[in-house]
């Protein structure tokens, strides 16, 4: 069915992604093609990716290796309007944002499309969907990919079949992009719930909607990058290795020929306890 | 947006078929025309063979053709699945309108009920087509109040430019009550397209790079470094997009094709008459769909989707 469930679901589970951190390895995007390519939606078709088989009819150059991905990072540059501030590169994750009143769901024709009543999570049927493409003329946020092998249209599932994975251990019952993330900048939580550690996080640091203009109220929110620091922290006077060298060696700090007899001194000193 | 062939073929073709089957339901119903078995047999044909053909044409669009049935279940919230109800709805009215025409000569009585349901079943059929379009907001040129009267508009005017060419085929030049009422909607419709196409060249979602981002406090936001190095589906799908110089040169051919020609036809044809009038009311319908098919084709061409905000544009 594709009207969006008669009572607004109270779970809503998604992400919540801290641009602040994110260092645009695209890590969360190939994990996710991963663990996709044997879940849910399986397989995400790739083609031509050997180049050489597909031409692109308005250049006439090969076209390139594409197929489809779940999870896709952009990476903007971000120019502040005050000339004296230096413009900053955010990388930017994007993938299906699980929205409360997604457009992609209701345009749906056959009832593939759907928002499921118990967490939230938007999904498409494979066995039902006839490829008619709508939905993805319906997203703002380009989260539906085309399989045209399959002939049906496919997106993230937010790893419905981990999360709730009981053959998996607890801790790695997470979406695979959160799971992978080398610098813990993808989280993955219950939004409907204002306790939960993601809805926190949100609130502590300003976590924001993308495109909120449209309507269609994303589950998933982001983190802003934190205010910029020109200066590095005070860490106190520095001190130089030569006085702990000699501080080691409980000698007065004297002139010596050569930093390498310091050094020397010191590393005498350090192996000599 | 990706103009793909068989939608423009479809919403061309069906949009004048259903005008065509509108006109033909009215105008038996109250007697506008007589029930005359060749013309019937002929204008039916015509209108609903351009409907099969366009409603065929569509489903080539869908990845999964077979499960096309599927469409008609989610009328609740889907302008595309309503649009499939409604078009096979209105087969049962036209057939059993059809039936009273050709084999009884006879589009009174209850045959008249059926072809005024036909009517009604076309103009819901194009309305829905043109609510799938107007209510997407991701693509600020489609959801514009012009839309659905313009697609209403094309449908009421190429339907009319068939019914005229029969009409007077049939008479000898003669094109009664269709040839002004034809003329009559071929200026709503170009009035509403240049309309249209100005209100477009300045549409906009509101939508730029730094709410796509969120980072447009921050400053100006510009893509650095694209997810992928090749084109991807959702740049090719929804990244499409002709340049500005051909964008006006193919208004000019619409304006031309669709518009001006066929009207100064139908003008002349209804200043001569005879049987040179039955010629230029066919040339005026040919003439006609050829335009539509470049107006549809731009509709699609055009149009900017605000996905394109993740690949390098910076308002949509």
């Amino acid at each position: 069915m594709t009207s969006l469930p008669q009572t607004a679901p109270a779970k809503k589970l998604g992400l919540v992604i801290d641009l602040d951190i994110c260092v645009g390895c695209h890590a969360c995007a190939v994990n996710c093609k991963e663990w996709n390519s044997g879940g849910h939606s399986a397989p995400m078709t790739d083609w031509n990716a050997y180049s050489g088989t597909e031409t692109d009819p308005d250049s006439g150059r090969d076209s390139g290796a594409w197929g489809v991905w779940f999870n896709r990072v952009h990476t903007f540059e971000v120019t502040p309007i005050k000339a004296e501030e230096e413009s900053r590169t955010v990388h930017f994750p994007r993938s299906c944002l699980h929205c409360e009143e997604p457009a992609c769901v209701t345009v749906c024709p056959t009832g593939a499309s759907y928002k499921r009543e118990e967490d939230g999570i938007v999904l498409v049927n494979p066995d039902t969907c006839i490829g008619c493409k709508l939905c993805s003329w319906a997203c703002p946020y380009g989260a539906r990919e085309y399989d045209h092998t399959d002939g049906i249209m496919k997106k993230c599932t937010l790893c419905v079949d981990k999360i709730y994975n009981e053959n998996l251990d607890e801790v790695d019952r997470v979406p695979a992009c959160v799971s992978t993330c080398p610098v813990s900048a993808r989280h993955f939580g219950d939004l409907g719930d204002p306790d939960s550690d993601v809805s926190k996080l949100v609130a502590d640091r300003g976590g924001y909607d993308l495109m909120p203009e449209m309507g269609y109220k994303p589950t998933n929110k982001y983190l802003p990058p934190r205010p910029r620091r020109d200066k590095a922290g005070d860490l106190g006077d520095i001190t130089p290795l030569a006085r702990l060298a000699a501080e080691a060696a409980d000698q007065p700090l004297t002139e010596t020929k050569t930093t390498g007899g310091k050094m020397l001194a010191w590393v005498d000193a350090v192996l000599s306890r | 947006m990706h103009p793909a062939a068989s939608v423009i073929f479809f919403t061309t073709a069906s949009g004048a078929g259903y005008g065509l089957l509108f006109l033909l339901g009215i105008a038996g119903a109250v007697g506008l025309v007589e029930p005359n078995r060749a013309f019937g047999v002929i204008a039916l044909a015509l209108s609903l063979g351009l409907i099969t053909a366009g409603l065929i044409s569509s489903t080539a669009h869908l990845g999964r053709p077979e499960r096309a049935w599927r469409a008609m279940s989610q009328w609740r919230s889907s302008w595309l699945s309503r649009e499939g109800v409604a078009a096979v709805a209105t087969y049962l009215p036209a057939g059993l309108f059809a039936i009273g025409w050709i084999f009884f000569e006879d589009t009174g009585g209850i045959w008249a009920v059926f072809g005024l349901l036909a009517s009604l079943g076309a103009v819901a059929t194009v309305y829905c087509t043109a609510q799938i379009y107007a209510t997407l907001k991701t693509i600020p040129s489609w959801s514009n109040p012009l839309v659905l009267p313009g697609y209403l508009a094309l449908a009421l005017y190429t339907g009319g430019l068939w019914m005229t060419a029969l009409v007077a085929g049939f008479s000898g030049g003669e094109t009664g009550v269709f040839g002004p009422l034809t003329v009559l909607a071929g200026v709503l419709a170009v009035a509403i397209k240049l309309v249209y196409w100005r209100s477009t060249a300045e549409a906009s979602s509101g939508s730029t790079s730094g709410t796509a981002t969120g980072l447009g406090d921050l400053g100006r936001v510009r893509l650095f470094e694209a997810p992928s190095t090749s084109e991807n589906y959702v740049m090719r799908e929804m990244g499409y997009r002709i340049a500005r110089k051909h964008a006006d040169k193919l208004r000019k051919i619409t304006s031309a094709t669709a518009f001006f020609t066929p009207i100064l036809l139908l003008l002349i044809a209804l200043a001569t008459g005879g049987e040179a009038a039955a010629v230029l009311a066919l040339l005026a319908a040919l003439s006609g769909t050829i335009g539509t098919l470049v107006e549809r084709w731009l509709m699609f061409a055009e149009a900017r989707h605000v996905v394109t905000l993740y690949y390098g544009a910076e308002a949509a």
